[in-house]
């Protein structure tokens, strides 16, 4: 469904400040897959991910969403296959527009947005259906402002809105990092039912570990620009925080005798 | 008084322009003092050549449209700050105006106008004119805010509130501010023509400052009234254009002259804009309203965008 082959970018090239952000990245997600991609700061993460959303341009290598070469869409014309989720609450929505017109705002994902009404008696009944889902009362307050809510009812609908149309990606980026621990809980369960409901491909960088061992089917870790170790389902539901992070130094201290040895 | 009150409906529509720009699309956009003369002038130069007056106020809408969609243009596709955008349009507009109008002045005096109606009819000046140009202003009204919650309208909202959540639902952010700056600037040329039917000329000066008009309007409208709701707030623009000529009106009979109105426009911009902040102020209102629910925070503090 996703398939990134040989990505790479690097920042400020020839200067001193010449930074690789991606060595040649290659991951293939098949259809309902969910990986979770963890790694330390600089490793590449949000680099990825925003090369597959098209924020960024590789300088080489290619994004193919259901075997569509996307390289050269913008991101407002990848928008179509693909919803994201970001890591600040309040990115997510427009906080000068009530709930049911940020539904309605989701809904036309992909189609021709043109002189109907945003929000008629038909959707306003599907919007109230999803926002049920949600179990947070949502569908009771669907005139209300959306920067009224909390950062966590926020959240959780910038993932409802992410997914409710069914995007052939859903892309996940630490959207729950900047959550209490309390909501950034709910918003974890609310990501893992959502995503086995609509059976979506999904694509999740976070920083937590934990988070990232409870969901999805498989995980990768990246550093330094590279993957360097991929679980597949089962070998993912053995691992631990702790055996994580005993790869990660044996992986990482590798690579550091390599540089060394080179120099 | 009643003169104000019209010429207060008539710049309303003008408002409506501004609002479209600087409160939804949340971009302040100078062109308008350039494409109000060239409404007036398409206009005007149309009537003169024996054109029909609606067709030459239409006419004067579609030149007000070009003209905002070159600045978007500069701004989106360019990448120039909205601002300078704004002002690379307005100058370049003084030129294109004159050419327009051959010479600094056109004069209207005995065509037929869309104004020319009611002041036959005796009503300009005497209160039913009032009636029908309100009339006008609520139509304009109703489209506007239809607009505004159709897929394109709350799109464009949208853009104005949270450009990248709204690029990441697949609309296209620059294609957006174009249509909102065209459709802005064609209602600005389009009252612009009916100024110059009002006053009975075009003037290649008329537009000078009047993005100040404009911003006066709407900010003291809302000042006023809440923006809890979409219609409400462009009512509140209306009748802030209202309230601006009147402010005028009297500034002008307690003795100042025509020459000091730019200076009491941009005074009134200026109170309108720090009254709000003002502690007592806030009291004050919060006292007069009583015990109601507060309004939604609403976007960035105007004078940060300006």
């Amino acid at each position: 469904m996703l398939e990134i082959s040989n990505l790479s970018r690097t920042f400020f090239p020839g200067t001193v400040n010449e930074r690789k952000a991606l060595r040649g990245i290659n991951l293939n997600l098949s259809a309902a897959e969910f990986v979770t991609v963890i790694g330390s700061n600089g490793a590449g993460k949000s680099t990825m991910l925003n090369m597959v959303a098209g924020k960024l341009q590789p300088d080489v290598g290619a994004v193919r969403i259901d075997g569509k070469n996307v390289t050269k869409l913008a991101d407002y014309q990848r928008a179509k296959y693909i919803g994201r989720v970001f890591q600040d609450p309040m990115a997510g929505t427009a906080p000068s527009m009530s709930i049911e017109e940020n539904m309605a705002l989701a809904y036309a994902r992909g189609r021709f947005r043109g002189l109907g009404l945003g929000v008629g008696a038909r959707r306003r009944k599907l919007f109230i259906d999803e926002l049920a889902s949600l179990e947070l009362g949502l569908e009771h307050r669907l005139k209300t402002k959306v920067g009224l809510l909390s950062g966590g009812q926020r959240q959780a609908l910038s993932l409802l809105m992410a997914t409710f149309s069914q995007p052939k990606i859903l892309l996940l980026d630490e959207h729950t990092a900047a959550l209490d621990p309390q909501r950034a809980a709910l918003v974890s369960r609310l990501t893992d039912e959502i995503v086995n409901r609509h059976q979506l491909t999904t694509l999740m960088v976070t920083h937590n570990m934990e988070q990232a061992l409870a969901l999805g089917t498989r995980l990768i870790m990246m550093h330094d620009g590279q993957i360097i170790l991929d679980l597949d389902a089962e070998a993912k539901s053995k691992m631990t925080v702790k055996g994580l992070l005993g790869e990660f130094e044996k992986i990482k201290g590798a690579q550091l005798d390599d540089r060394t040895m080179l120099q | 008084m009643i003169t104000a009150v019209e010429l207060g409906l008539i710049y309303a529509i003008m408002a409506l322009g501004v609002y479209l720009t600087f409160r939804i699309l949340n971009f302040p956009d100078l062109t308008v003092d350039g494409s109000f003369t060239t409404g007036a002038a398409v206009a005007s130069v149309s009537i003169v050549n024996g054109v029909n007056p609606w067709l030459a106020t239409a006419l004067a809408f579609f030149a007000g449209m070009i003209a905002g969609v070159i600045t978007g243009l500069l701004h989106t596709k360019g990448k120039i700050d909205g601002l300078l955008a704004g002002i690379l349009t307005m100058i370049a507009l003084y030129s294109i105006n004159l050419r327009i109008m051959g010479k600094a002045n056109v004069p209207l005096l005995g065509e037929d106008t869309l104004i020319s109606p009611l002041r036959q009819a005796g009503w300009l000046g005497s209160g039913p004119a009032i009636g029908v140009l309100f009339l006008v202003c609520l139509i304009f009204v109703a489209v506007i805010v239809w607009f505004l919650h159709t897929e394109v309208g709350m799109a464009m909202r949208a853009t104005g509130d949270n450009e990248q959540m709204i690029r990441s639902f697949g609309v296209s952010t620059d294609n957006q501010k174009i249509l909102g700056l065209a459709l802005s600037n064609g209602l600005v040329g389009l009252s612009g023509a009916l100024i110059a039917q009002y006053q009975g000329f075009a003037d290649v000066g008329m537009g000078i400052g009047l993005i100040l008009i404009g911003l006066a309007s709407v900010i003291v409208g809302q000042a006023i009234f809440t923006q809890r709701y979409i219609w409400l707030a462009a009512l509140a623009v209306v009748l802030g254009a209202v309230i601006y000529r009147l402010v005028i009106q009297f500034a002008l009979m307690a003795g100042l002259e025509v020459n000091d109105m730019k200076l009491i426009s941009a005074i009134l911009v200026v109170v309108a804009l720090l009254l709000p902040r003002w502690k007592g102020f806030q009291k004050m209102v919060k006292s007069f309203k009583g015990n109601k629910p507060q309004d939604a925070p609403t976007k960035e503090e105007v004078g940060s965008n300006a």
